[in-house]
């Protein structure tokens, strides 16, 4: 699916307000108009043009303390997954891009089924969206970029509507990454993706047809996200001392002290639109 | 490249009739080194001085070499591919030969020996990291089994570093090649007016120009290296822009139909286990190389893709 074709079907307003900021990531796109991680910037284009418009006209997000995430060097995003499909990480995506000086990019940790997948795999590799593996972390935070990270991984996201804003298990890989390469970790919540996509039973056979370790089913059948209003709730960066090759005890601690800090962000956002933790 | 190595050494490459090699043969002698070479073919383009001597490297006439000549550096390059040879005849000269040439060396005092192997032997999956350092596993063995024989020469070639210490040995793992020369791997895959994609996939293609190439083995042989290296040049770049950029035509192939239309409609043959290398990228991180040698790449991907396409007219 070439990007160009796309950007001519898109309207001059949604592609305008992208342009110049994709000039102000400091990517290098070379003459070919890829960086050496292989993002595109006609993919980038397209990509920003639709999820800005997802962004401020969808979901109408509304970004607090966004300050948190530094100008520059590499940081770890951590937060809670929610909602059957990952709109939480298009709209911290976004986020990063449209509502903070100077604007980001983040690279998201895919889940490996989706590389197996046409269109959907190149298109992830494109905008820089790389497999969720221990390797890419590290090289893209020793390069100075910003990692978005879902510990949750797919249980985050396949959580049923009635598990809301209950955080699964913290995966502790991305602990040791971060002390690995010292980079600084900043929670954050997403609140409104449970509701959505309300996710109400999985379609296991589905599931299994795609590759996919879950297929969502709302009530209304199909996972389309609904229009609601969302809420993205940064918190202040956290470090953490040691090599990366603590005990296993050490690490969970770690872990915790970060699943709890993106919790507070939680119960904060939820508060916020007038309702409590589920 | 650098100053002319202040140190003459005696090289012998085999498969010097090999453009690459040749390539390699002539910066070498530029340099001062003394050159000569094995290969069964016969070589005229060679400047003079550059002797070859035909024979076959796992025959009797190629341990005379050894024994007459007492190459100090040994550049072992006779291996093929899918592209110019069968299963067993790749097996016989990749693994075998290379197990010839590696005793050969050891037995006759070689001090340097440099194996010009491939990145292709990491294989491409879905689930491998993007820059392939060079502790990872050759996974092309599972995902590419026309490259078996190219994966067991290159663990065998590794496996003289502690075999035989006292031989300096350098496992080079260079990305494809492109440029003037039309007889590379990638060459030949580029070399109809169509090339084939899998529908819905763009992997990043690494490679360098063929003259980095050739320096980039100079560079080894002169800093004495030893040791498994990826060896790359500038990022990689997308399938879809390097057939734009070198004048091809890129036809997207729905993957069921992917063996179908195999080698037809003026598209290369590809092997069954090619389709991988179309869905994911096979990259390489060469930062050991440059660290240890010093290496820099001079031609960026667009002289490299220029390069090829000028030449593919002629």
């Amino acid at each position: 699916m070439d990007p160009h074709v796309l950007l001519r079907a898109l309207p001059n307003r949604m592609t305008a307000a992208v342009d110049a900021r994709l000039d102000r990531l400091g990517l290098d796109f070379g003459r070919h108009g890829t960086d050496p991680y292989g993002i595109s910037r006609a993919h980038l284009r397209v990509f920003y043009s639709l999820l800005g418009w997802m962004y401020h006209q969808y979901f109408r997000i509304r970004a607090f303390d966004i300050h948190h995430v530094p100008d520059q060097g590499s940081a770890m995003l951590i937060g809670n997954h929610s909602g059957g499909i990952p709109v939480d990480a298009g709209m911290v995506l976004a986020s990063l891009f449209f509502a903070r000086e100077p604007p980001r990019h983040a690279h998201g940790m895919v889940e490996k089924f989706a590389q197996r997948w046409p269109f959907v795999s190149s298109w992830f590799s494109r905008v820089g969206q790389l497999p969720g593996l221990p390797e890419n972390a590290i090289r893209m935070l020793e390069d100075g970029r910003l990692l978005m990270v879902f510990p949750e991984g797919a249980r985050g996201t396949g959580k049923l509507y009635t598990q809301r804003y209950n955080l699964v298990r913290f995966g502790t890989g991305f602990m040791r990454i971060a002390l690995k390469t010292q980079a600084p970790i900043v929670p954050f919540a997403f609140v409104g993706g449970e509701e959505v996509v309300p996710t109400i039973f999985h379609a296991k056979a589905l599931a299994k047809l795609t590759g996919a370790p879950y297929w969502p089913v709302t009530p209304y059948l199909l996972p389309v996200p609904l229009p609601l209003r969302c809420e993205i709730h940064y918190g202040a960066p956290m470090r953490f001392e040691g090599t990366g090759d603590e005990a296993d005890s050490v690490i969970e601690g770690y872990v915790q002290e970060v699943k709890s800090a993106v919790n507070q962000l939680i119960i904060k956002g939820l508060k916020l639109r007038g309702e409590g933790a589920a | 490249m650098s100053e002319p190595s202040a140190t003459s050494k005696r090289v012998l490459i085999t498969g010097i009739s090999g453009a690459h090699a040749q390539l390699i043969a002539t910066r070498l002698f530029e340099r001062g080194h003394e050159v000569f070479g094995i290969d069964r073919r016969p070589c005229p383009t060679l400047p003079k001085g550059i002797h070859v001597y035909q024979a076959d490297i796992r025959k009797r006439p190629a341990a005379d070499v050894f024994r007459t000549r007492k190459p100090e550096v040994v550049v072992h390059m006779a291996t093929t591919t899918h592209y110019s040879a069968s299963r067993q005849e790749r097996l016989r000269i990749n693994l075998h030969g290379t197990r010839t040439i590696f005793e050969l060396c050891h037995a006759h005092g070689v001090s340097q020996s440099v194996f010009i192997g491939r990145h292709t032997i990491y294989g491409a999956a879905p689930d491998a990291p993007l820059f392939r350092t060079e502790d990872e596993p050759p996974l092309a063995v599972t995902t590419f089994p026309e490259l078996a024989d190219l994966v067991a020469a290159d663990l065998y070639a590794g496996t003289a570093l502690w075999r035989f210490p006292a031989l300096g040995t350098a496992v080079l793992r260079l990305v494809y090649t492109l440029g003037p020369v039309q007889t590379s791997t990638l060459a030949n895959f580029l070399r109809g007016p169509r090339v084939p994609m899998l529908m819905g996939f763009d992997p990043l293609f690494h490679f360098l120009h063929d003259f980095d190439a050739a320096d980039a083995v100079v560079a080894a042989i002169e800093h004495n290296v030893r040791g498994v290296f990826n060896v790359c040049g500038p990022p990689p770049v997308p399938l879809s822009t390097l057939c734009r950029a070198t004048g091809r035509v890129a036809v997207p192939i729905p993957a069921g139909l992917f063996h179908r239309v195999n080698g037809r409609f003026g598209m290369s043959k590809l092997p069954r286990g090619a389709a991988s290398h179309l869905c994911h990228p096979v990259v390489v991180d060469g930062r050991a190389f440059v660290a240890a040698t010093g290496f820099r790449h001079q031609y960026d991907a667009d002289a490299a893709m220029s390069a090829f396409r000028d030449s593919s007219r002629d």
